[in-house]
């Protein structure tokens, strides 16, 4: 009897796991429909609202697609660092950075012909921000800087440089001293397919390849090695710190090319504020999908659900966005913290069940 | 996998369930006939107690005057970026909506996109310059006007003979505000001078009090914002100095400096437009309302206000609205010494007003 007892999990039957994780679910509606009814609203109306607001027609569904692209890319990218347990907190800054590269293409050579002028854009991005993920990497491998703090230091020097940028050498003539760099030309904005620009494509091919990547070749096993332990790694001869490198590249090129493809395809110019906090959103998502890279699709789509819900409820319902955003918060709050519960065992004075109801 | 498969199945099935007990599956599509939706984009929040909640205002005198025919939807917090305006305003779209109005400068190029794809839905955009010849037009106002009248009542109430003015971006629109607040100071006070901070952002209370209160501390008495909170108010009624607001009537707010402030009625331009869309008689244009049309006003004078600038404000307010008092009339020299407008002439058009590219002698502008 005294008090709480946490230790770590042996080994979880499949149906516990099951019955944790819909408990979460169940909760969390519970808990969000609870704060919206007392704030007026009828949570009856409001949860289907909000699915059928991502997926109920064919502009709602591509809505959700929308969101889902760029949060795929950087959550790929994410993924390749966490699998090292290289904490790569600066997804924001690789897409800045990613982005500032394909504008500078875009911008500057917008006379080649579509097809080279994306190439080069992605090409640009990919180069840009993993250069940019390469520097923390760099100082982590030869002289063990942490690598938290700073790779979220060079979020900030990416987008104060681009509000440099836009509102100082790169500022459109055409703005009326607003600060705003140019517009694209139409060569250097990604085409559509089905409706929905090519990114789509795009995240669905790195999916695989990243899949493929991680667990069928070699650098890939490597990566995850470092990962696990480096002392293994170092037993085995791996040159860990060229495994870093490698792998922060890849990381911030991916990140980076989501910045291009927000570029080209969704504002068609550079803005301070273009990576949206993906580059922050990508590390729940990739870790909700225990860093892998088929589940980093679904869970990139279930969150993009969430988020394109929540915009069309505050439309149909007039729900303030506030409203939107906490409900988005108890979903996930609940999805997260079962994620503890399927990991760590609780016994609340002895009892398991009574730790079940904690949950 | 399997698992998140199962989660998603859930959350699903535990929805629909719900929906299935309630009968009613959300949408909120406006499904009734002969009525419109007209969806509002805003910059901020409805109670910033400034911009936004006077462009709400307009929306609340638009419900008030079409009633049932009309069905009003508003997103706030709207960026500045073409996802953003494309998200909330294709999910109005969505909803019925068969007009848009975005009412921040920076929602332009996102509306334009909206404009080429959905061409059966209108689009208005306040402070723009973009527009089409079939569904997409622009609105503004002559705000210079107004802002001229309120530098009267600040020349004539400031003892330092330093006003100070809070401005959003050193754009055009702003700067058109800050010179011609500072002629109408100029034209009761010859002695004074302006101090101008940009906070580089449309709105953003923290940073407008922050420039407030540098102003104030460079001695300046009578501030006045371009921004959109009343932020730079309550800070000059700390001081115990003098404010004149902008956007709305905030005389409640900070009642020991609020002096005026040039207000926008948006509903003036809003009702008879949306009229004329409704009955298919729209066609796009650029609007430029005045004082004369009601779209541009000043708030009531409040007693802090001397009544000689009372008299002065009212003589030159009439004869703004008989069209007869060019704002600004030239000889005019830009604060780096260049003459930007030259003795006996005046910049009276939109197009020459809206070329303003300079700030007067006699302002420090600080970026």
């Amino acid at each position: 009897m005294n008090g709480i007892h946490i230790s770590k999990r042996e080994d979880l039957p499949k149906k516990r796991e099951t019955v944790i994780r819909i408990l979460a679910v169940i909760l969390s509606i519970v808990c969000a429909g609870l704060v919206i009814w007392i704030l007026g609203y009828n949570p009856i109306r409001v949860f289907p609202s909000m699915i059928s607001g991502a997926l109920g027609t064919e502009i709602r569904l591509q809505q959700t697609i929308l969101k889902a692209i760029p949060l795929i890319v950087t959550s790929l990218g994410i993924l390749v660092a966490f699998k090292m347990k290289f904490w790569n907190i600066g997804g924001e800054g690789q897409i800045i950075m990613g982005a500032l590269a394909a504008s500078y293409v875009a911008l500057n050579m917008d006379g080649l012909p579509k097809g080279i002028l994306l190439s080069l854009m992605a090409l640009a991005a990919m180069i840009a921000g993993g250069l940019w993920a390469f520097i923390p990497a760099f100082f982590k491998a030869k002289m063990g800087v942490n690598e938290t703090i700073f790779t979220l230091m060079l979020n900030y020097i990416a987008i104060k440089y681009v509000t440099y940028l836009q509102y100082g050498p790169w500022k459109s003539p055409e703005s009326q001293g607003f600060p705003k760099v140019a517009t694209f030309s139409d060569n250097a904005v990604l085409p559509k397919l089905f409706g929905i620009h090519i990114g789509w494509l795009i995240a669905l091919l790195l999916v695989v390849i990243v899949y493929i990547f991680i667990n069928h070749t070699k650098k890939g096993f490597e990566i995850s090695v470092v990962g696990e332990s480096r002392e293994t790694a170092r037993y085995a001869g791996m040159n860990i710190a060229t495994i870093i490198l490698i792998a922060m590249f890849i990381s911030g090129g991916l990140c980076g090319l989501t910045g291009m493809i927000q570029a080209s395809a969704v504002e068609k110019t550079l803005s301070a504020n273009l990576s949206g906090g993906y580059g922050f959103t990508a590390i729940i998502t990739a870790w909700l999908a225990r860093l892998n890279a088929i589940a980093v699709l679904f869970v990139c789509i279930a969150f993009a659900i969430l988020l394109q819900g929540g915009a069309y409820i505050q439309i149909s319902m007039q729900i303030p966005a506030a409203v939107a955003d906490m409900m988005q918060g108890i979903i996930l709050f609940f999805v997260l913290g079962s994620e503890f519960f399927l990991q760590y065992k609780v016994n609340l004075a002895g009892s398991f069940r009574k730790a079940k109801e904690v949950a | 996998m399997k698992k998140l498969l199962v989660i998603l199945l859930v959350l699903t099935l535990s929805m629909t369930a719900m929906a299935g007990c309630g009968g009613d599956t959300g949408g909120g599509d406006g499904g009734a006939e002969d009525v419109t939706t007209i969806g509002f984009l805003y910059i901020g929040p409805i109670t910033d107690g400034g911009y936004n909640q006077a462009q709400h205002e307009g929306y609340t005198a638009v419900k008030d005057y079409f009633g049932d025919s009309v069905n009003l939807l508003y997103a706030e917090n709207v960026a500045e970026d073409i996802q953003a305006v494309k998200t909330n305003a294709i999910n109005m779209i969505d909803n019925g909506a068969s007009i848009i109005i975005a009412t921040s400068f920076g929602h332009m190029d996102g509306m334009e996109e909206l404009a080429n794809e959905y061409t059966d839905v209108t689009f208005l955009h306040f402070s723009g310059y973009k527009k089409n010849d079939t569904n997409f037009g622009n609105y503004f106002g002559a705000m210079e006007e107004a802002r001229y009248l309120s530098g009267i009542v600040a020349g004539m109430t400031t003892k330092t003979n330093k006003l100070g003015y809070v401005a959003a971006y050193p754009y055009t629109e702003v700067r058109i505000g800050i010179n011609s607040f500072y002629l109408g100071a100029k034209s009761v006070n010859p002695d004074v001078t302006m101090n101008v901070v940009y906070i580089n952002s449309w709105g953003d209370a923290a940073l407008e009090q922050a420039a407030a209160e540098s102003l104030l501390a460079q001695g300046c008495d009578v501030l006045t914002q371009h921004a959109d909170t009343s932020a730079a108010q309550t800070a000059a009624e700390k001081a115990g100095c003098y404010a004149v607001g902008y956007n709305i009537d905030n005389s409640a707010v900070a009642p020991g400096s609020f002096l005026t402030a040039p207000v926008w009625h948006h509903e003036a331009y809003l009702i008879p437009v949306i009229e004329k869309i409704i009955a298919g008689e729209y066609v796009p244009e650029s609007y430029y309302g005045t004082m004369a049309d009601g779209y541009i006003g000043l708030a009531p004078l409040t007693s802090l206000v001397s009544d000689e600038a009372k008299t002065e404000v009212e003589k030159v307010q009439d004869q703004i609205v008989a069209g007869e008092y060019p704002i600004f009339v030239g000889p005019l020299k830009d604060n780096e010494g260049n003459v930007v407008v030259e003795e006996g002439k005046a910049l009276t058009t939109h197009d020459e007003i809206w070329a303003i590219d300079w700030v007067l002698e006699g302002i420090t502008a600080i970026q």
